[in-house]
């Protein structure tokens, strides 16, 4: 008894903080992460709904990629997806919760649907395109830069200011959605210059999302540069790290917030003019679709790595794409590809975890007696 | 980098081995379609969840099932350029026909259209068949507001009983009408609504209050309660959410609704609901290319075909005797012998307490989005709404209707 009482009670495990891991142990734990994600969404297909796993698996991978145009589709939702994360990244390494870039997009998409509404009949085809990337890239940069003003002169909490601004975004593209609407009284613009195609991105190759993907790979390797081997890059992870280091080497904290900012914006705004002069060829509060949202788990995912945000947005537009193709061949309720994807991301999330820590079992009470 | 590498392989992997094990369990399963079958494709907004899309998706399976058809449905199609390659995959899988049921997909099966002349392309609820001079493009609608003037004659029915049991008085019948937006299609619905009432209880009047959405649960739930405050004794509303049904039901103030039945919820309330039934619809394009007939540019559903339907009359709630006067309406409708839009009765339809006799529709959508007046739809006695395109364009304000908000 009296032993037993100064002795320590210790608790069944320890979660203890691994040091860096080998490479290949990390990847065999992410792997096996995804094979026992596919091994639980399937047990929970199977009993849910009584169908072979591996035929809804395959399904997926057949509305993915099964034909040459769904390959292309899948390509323009990753270059979509994948720009919008690639925007949220320079904020977020800064630890700047923008979780605004759902309105910064839109507001770039805003501005290539009004000025293909209003300058077409103005300007020449390649002036036009030129003012809608200058304006679209601007109003996107607008939309971001108000945030990180008042965060960089009053600290105001930049999550809820971001957030607020995507309601407002919406509120003005429903009020333009509905002024400009086709007929006028339906709420709904339609496609603008079908006949003249004025303002729309050009087929390359007859492949009309070509462009779009391109732009997107450019700008990834560029911003991968720009993250990782430049000054501003460099200035962005330190204000990340721990504020106070920054300015004690003499950062300018609000400086970099401004202008890290600035960027975030601007490629919202190319985003959104993807979305509209390169896909929609319209403007609806529904452009981005909540992009803005899932890119924040693209970016995160990914580490913040643009190279790797590649990976994770391949991944979720596929999960989408495969739903897409189970709801409609089997005949299920969407919601059960959304469980089928919730699984594989939780999976893939938590494997996360046991990369970063390991977990450690109380010795058994024979072996401590031996000691 | 490496890493990347190696992750994006192991991925790749996983996903060969999958197709593998499919492609050897696969060996005996029956091939593909063959292209030469004939197979229709859907592409809905929505999934079984929305009310309105799910109107299309029984009807379609009703209709598929009876003709013995194959088919292919894609849910939860945005009005986006998804639309349009939800489309061309349809294309790619062998459909004959491709049908999309929202309003904002149209502009993209336009496109869809153009491309693949050798398939029919099918809209419902859209304007613009008519204008693009596509062979294989058709727009669809109904004339519900045939089936909104009927279910307004359960309204003035109830109101008349209302009176007559002196819970208020005759100049008192005020009803309030819950609408999206000050489009055509809505003027339209809400107007036959009311001179539906108006033909049984002549001293009726109406508030109409707009939410500025297509749907919006707490802004219709918001908008009716208003009417109701204001003293309306009856409420109807064009949206498909449970908003306005379950303002009125809490308030204890009767219903009309729109899109199917709201009795399970709302019991003591719930008088009729309108609806589209779109399944003769269906029949008919898949019977008009099986062979090889063309499809109107614009076909309107009537009561006759079968297309506009109303539910059973709650009779806790509803006026005695309002089964049979829906139905000697529905004849009367039916035969000729009485129109909607009747200009001609007196006191009936006015404007500033002058009938109308003559009124210019926008039946032709500019591009512009501009609304130009190019038809006269007002002759031998009555306003021809849906006869020169499918898709509603009556869109006057007449006496007795009163708009509380037109920001929208």
């Amino acid at each position: 008894m009296s032993n037993s009482a100064t002795k320590k009670r210790e608790p069944l495990f320890h979660i203890i903080k691994r040091p860096a891991i080998p490479m290949w142990q990390s990847l065999l734990i992410r792997a096996g992460a995804i094979l026992a994600a596919l091994i639980v969404a399937g047990v929970i297909t199977y009993f849910f709904t009584g169908l072979n796993p591996i035929s809804v698996y395959t399904t997926m991978i057949e509305g993915a990629i099964g034909t040459e145009k769904r390959i292309w589709n899948l390509l323009q939702g990753i270059a979509l997806l994948l720009c919008v994360s690639l925007a949220v990244t320079p904020a977020f390494k800064m630890k700047f919760w923008n979780i605004g870039a759902e309105g910064q997009a839109l507001m770039g998409g805003l501005a290539s649907a009004l000025c293909m509404i209003l300058l077409s009949d103005k300007l020449s085809g390649g002036m036009l395109m030129l003012v809608m990337i200058v304006t679209s890239i601007v109003l996107g940069a607008v939309w971001a830069l108000l945030p990180a003003i008042f965060k960089a002169k009053w600290n105001t909490n930049e999550t809820l200011f971001t957030l607020m601004m995507n309601y407002i975004a919406m509120q003005i593209v429903s009020y333009f959605s509905y002024k400009y609407s086709v007929p006028k009284g339906s709420g709904s613009i339609g496609i603008i210059n079908s006949s003249s195609k004025l303002g729309w991105f050009p087929s390359i190759l007859d492949q009309k999302y070509l462009l779009n993907i391109i732009i997107v790979t450019v700008l990834t390797v560029l911003l991968y540069v720009y993250l990782k081997h430049s000054k501003h890059g460099y200035e962005i992870s330190v204000v990340g790290e721990s504020e106070n280091t920054a300015k004690y080497i003499g950062i300018n904290v609000k400086k970099v917030i401004i202008r890290t900012m600035l960027l975030s914006g601007a490629i919202c705004g190319i985003a959104g003019l993807l979305m509209v002069a390169g896909t929609d060829h319209t403007i609806a509060t529904g452009t981005v679709g909540g992009r803005g949202f899932t890119a924040i788990m693209v970016s995160w995912l990914a580490k913040f790595n643009p190279i790797m945000m590649f990976l994770t947005s391949f991944l979720i537009v596929f999960l989408e794409k495969g739903a897409i193709a189970i709801s409609s061949e089997f005949d299920l309720n969407s919601s059960f590809s959304d469980i089928i994807t919730g699984i594989i991301i939780f999976f893939i999330i938590g494997s996360e975890f046991f990369i970063n820590y390991s977990i450690k079992f109380r010795e058994s009470e024979k072996e401590g007696k031996n000691k | 980098m490496k890493k990347t590498v190696k992750i994006l392989s192991l991925v790749l992997s996983l996903i060969l081995a999958a197709t593998c094990v499919f492609s050897l369990a696969g060996c005996n399963k029956e091939p593909e379609a063959p292209a030469d079958e004939f197979m229709v494709g859907f592409i809905f907004l929505h999934d079984e969840n929305s009310t309105y899309d799910k109107n299309f998706i029984v009807a379609a399976e009703a209709a598929c099932q009876e003709l013995g058809v194959k088919y292919v449905m894609k849910k939860n199609i945005p009005e986006t350029a998804e639309c349009q390659e939800a489309a061309e995959d349809l294309v790619d899988q062998g459909c004959d026909i491709i049908f999309a049921d929202s309003f904002g997909h149209e502009s993209y099966m336009i496109e869809a259209a153009k491309e693949y002349p050798e398939v029919q392309f099918c809209h419902a609820t859209g304007t613009r068949a008519h204008t693009e001079g596509l062979e294989n493009y058709s727009n669809a609608f109904a004339s519900i507001y045939q089936g909104r003037y009927l279910a307004g004659i359960a309204a003035g029915m109830k109101l008349k009983e209302m009176i007559a049991a002196g819970k208020f008085t005759a100049e008192e019948a005020k009803m309030g009408y819950v609408g999206a937006f000050t489009y055509a299609e809505v003027i339209s619905g809400y107007t036959s609504f009311y001179l539906g009432a108006k033909s049984v209880c002549p001293t009726v009047t109406m508030d109409v209050q707009f939410t500025g959405s297509w749907y919006d649960e707490a802004a219709e739930k918001e908008a009716a309660t208003a009417l109701i405050n204001a003293g309306c004794k009856l409420i109807s509303q064009h949206a498909d959410s449970m908003g306005a049904p379950t303002a009125c039901e809490n308030a204890g103030i009767p219903n009309v609704s729109y899109n199917g039945s709201t009795q399970a919820a709302c019991p003591n309330t719930f008088i009729v609901s309108s609806r589209i039934d779109w399944t003769p619809y269906f029949k008919h394009i898949i019977d008009c290319v099986k062979n090889g007939k063309d499809i109107e540019d614009d076909w309107t559903g009537t009561l006759e075909t079968g297309s506009v339907v109303l539910t059973d009359v709650n009779t806790a709630v509803a006026a005695e005797g309002t089964v049979e006067a829906i139905a000697d309406a529905r004849a009367k409708l039916i035969s000729g012998e009485i129109h909607v839009f009747d200009t001609a009765k007196e006191n009936f339809i006015t404007q500033g307490g002058a009938p109308l006799v003559s009124a210019l529709a926008d039946v032709d959508t500019d591009a512009s989005g501009e609304i130009i007046k190019d038809t006269e739809a007002i002759s031998d006695g009555y306003f021809h709404e849906s006869e020169y395109r499918s898709a509603p364009y009556f869109d006057i304000q007449i006496d007795g209707i009163n708009l509380l908000n037109t920001k929208f």
